[in-house]
């Protein structure tokens, strides 16, 4: 998968949980909690979701390198890569 | 032959309109089957049909308001024969019928499996003042249709106020506050102990299967609810009934504003994996604007929480005819002093508000306690 597409993979999950908030009003390297004012379980609803889509288990202990959107992307395209 | 009565939507609202007729006339219908589909302030509600038999015919049409306890539809039973005529539409006030609601089965079909098309309050109410037939709207199965969606087909761009939800929240904290003499307790408690359990029973598990912390909140007061059951029922009428189940409702926020506090069922009966797949289930669809109308009439006590981006404590109303709610602050590292150190531990202020003419603060307090107590040994919740 192309960065591109993992990106945009990314951007379509969070649009189901946030579909108020458009990519361009965030900040792309800040807390994607605050950016799509997401809760924990929201958070855990991206986890799964993407966990599935990439075939990947998304540990708890890996949540720090997934805080932001771009965080998110090089995590899965590491694990996917 | 029986009529099927719209049932109680909870404190707040007295009428709905009907947006989805699920069954058609001459279709078998279960007990706990959803039948139709109401839109309220508090979005949309599935309304579960409480006895065997085949649809006769719907007494109203889609679009109709219609209120607490009036018929919707009537039912035949095996041995009915068809009627002829559907009797006449005749909306009953609210106030001179009550609707009689035997209980309905605890197991809910997760809606995502229903084969219709779901939609957002906001995009259903957006297609009506636009005109626009939504049944033009092309989606996959399974796909919500979203304001976003609506909009596209129109190129409508602001967003309506919410002001119906404000409204219909606003008369239900006004009339808690005029009737209920709320007393207010607050109680730090250390969350290090379940906190860590969560990490811990996480760390092998896939993410469908993990915990949250609230989870744990929801069963330490289901627990302690068991030795305190003052907290736990109705106050109706000048009288406390006391519920000898937890329908534990979940405070939870509405994206774009609005809340709404929904019941996880028998919460003292499930063990912890259980109580989050049914959070999980109702958090889903209080997002996707539509949950059944017996989770919002039925809590006995609810539980509010700040969650992990909040501030340190907050005091709660009381959703009437409840008499407690139980409010937990963001969690957050302080110093706590214990064995005559200063240790950093992962906190949280646990609130109480009560209603005064069924408890007082002493066994408020000792409400408090237990939920902490309870928290301090995760493993055995």
């Amino acid at each position: 998968m192309t960065p591109k597409e993992i990106e945009a993979a990314v951007i379509a999950e969070l649009h189901q949980i946030a579909p108020d908030i458009g990519m361009e009003d965030v900040d792309r390297s800040a807390d994607l909690r605050e950016e799509f004012d997401i809760d924990s379980m929201d958070f855990l609803n991206l986890v799964t979701a993407l966990g599935k889509a990439f075939g990947t288990e998304m540990p708890e202990a890996d949540y720090p390198q997934m805080r932001s959107f771009e965080g998110m992307v090089s995590y899965l395209q590491e694990q996917a890569g | 032959m029986s009529q099927f009565l719209m049932p109680s939507l909870g404190a707040d609202m007295e009428a709905g309109t009907l947006v989805e007729q699920l069954i058609a006339p001459g279709e078998a219908v279960k007990r706990g089957d959803v039948i139709a589909a109401v839109e309220t302030q508090k979005g949309v509600i599935e309304i579960e049909v409480f006895e065997d038999g085949i649809l006769d015919g719907w007494l109203v049409e889609i679009g109709t308001e219609v209120p607490v306890g009036a018929p919707l539809a009537s039912i035949r039973g095996e041995g009915d024969t068809a009627s002829e005529v559907p009797a006449e539409p005749k909306p009953i006030p609210p106030d001179t019928q009550k609707p009689v609601i035997a209980a309905p089965p605890v197991v809910h079909v997760p809606s995502q499996t229903a084969s219709h098309k779901r939609i957002t309050p906001a995009a259903r109410r957006l297609a009506r003042e636009k005109g626009i037939n939504l049944a033009e709207l092309k989606v996959a199965p399974g796909q919500t249709i979203s304001r976003a969606d609506v909009e596209k087909m129109e190129g409508a761009a602001k967003l309506a106020p919410l002001s119906d939800m404000r409204a219909a929240i606003g008369a239900v904290m006004s009339r808690s506050k005029r009737e209920i003499p709320h007393y207010y307790l607050s109680h730090t408690a250390d969350l290090t102990a379940a906190d860590d359990f969560v990490k811990q029973t996480n760390a092998g598990r896939e993410p469908p299967d993990r915990l949250l912390i609230s989870v744990l909140y929801v069963k330490a007061i289901a627990r302690a609810l068991k030795k305190y059951p003052e907290f736990n029922g109705h106050f109706i009428d000048g009288e406390f009934h006391q519920s000898d189940t937890v329908h534990l409702g979940l405070a939870t926020h509405i994206r774009g504003g609005g809340l709404v506090a929904p019941a996880l069922f028998d919460a003292q009966d499930q063990n912890v994996g259980s109580l989050m797949h049914a959070m999980r289930d109702l958090v889903a669809r209080v997002r996707a604007g539509r949950f059944r109308a017996r989770e919002l009439s039925d809590a006995t006590v609810t539980l509010t929480s700040l969650g992990e981006r909040g501030v340190d404590q907050l005091y709660g109303v009381i959703y009437p005819p409840q008499v407690a709610i139980v409010g937990i602050g963001t969690p957050r590292m302080q110093p706590m002093v214990q064995d005559g150190q200063v240790i950093a531990r992962l906190v949280a202020v646990l609130t109480l508000a009560a209603d005064h003419r069924v408890s007082d603060g002493h066994r408020g307090a000792l409400f408090l306690k237990a939920i902490d107590k309870h928290l301090q040994g995760p493993e055995s919740l």
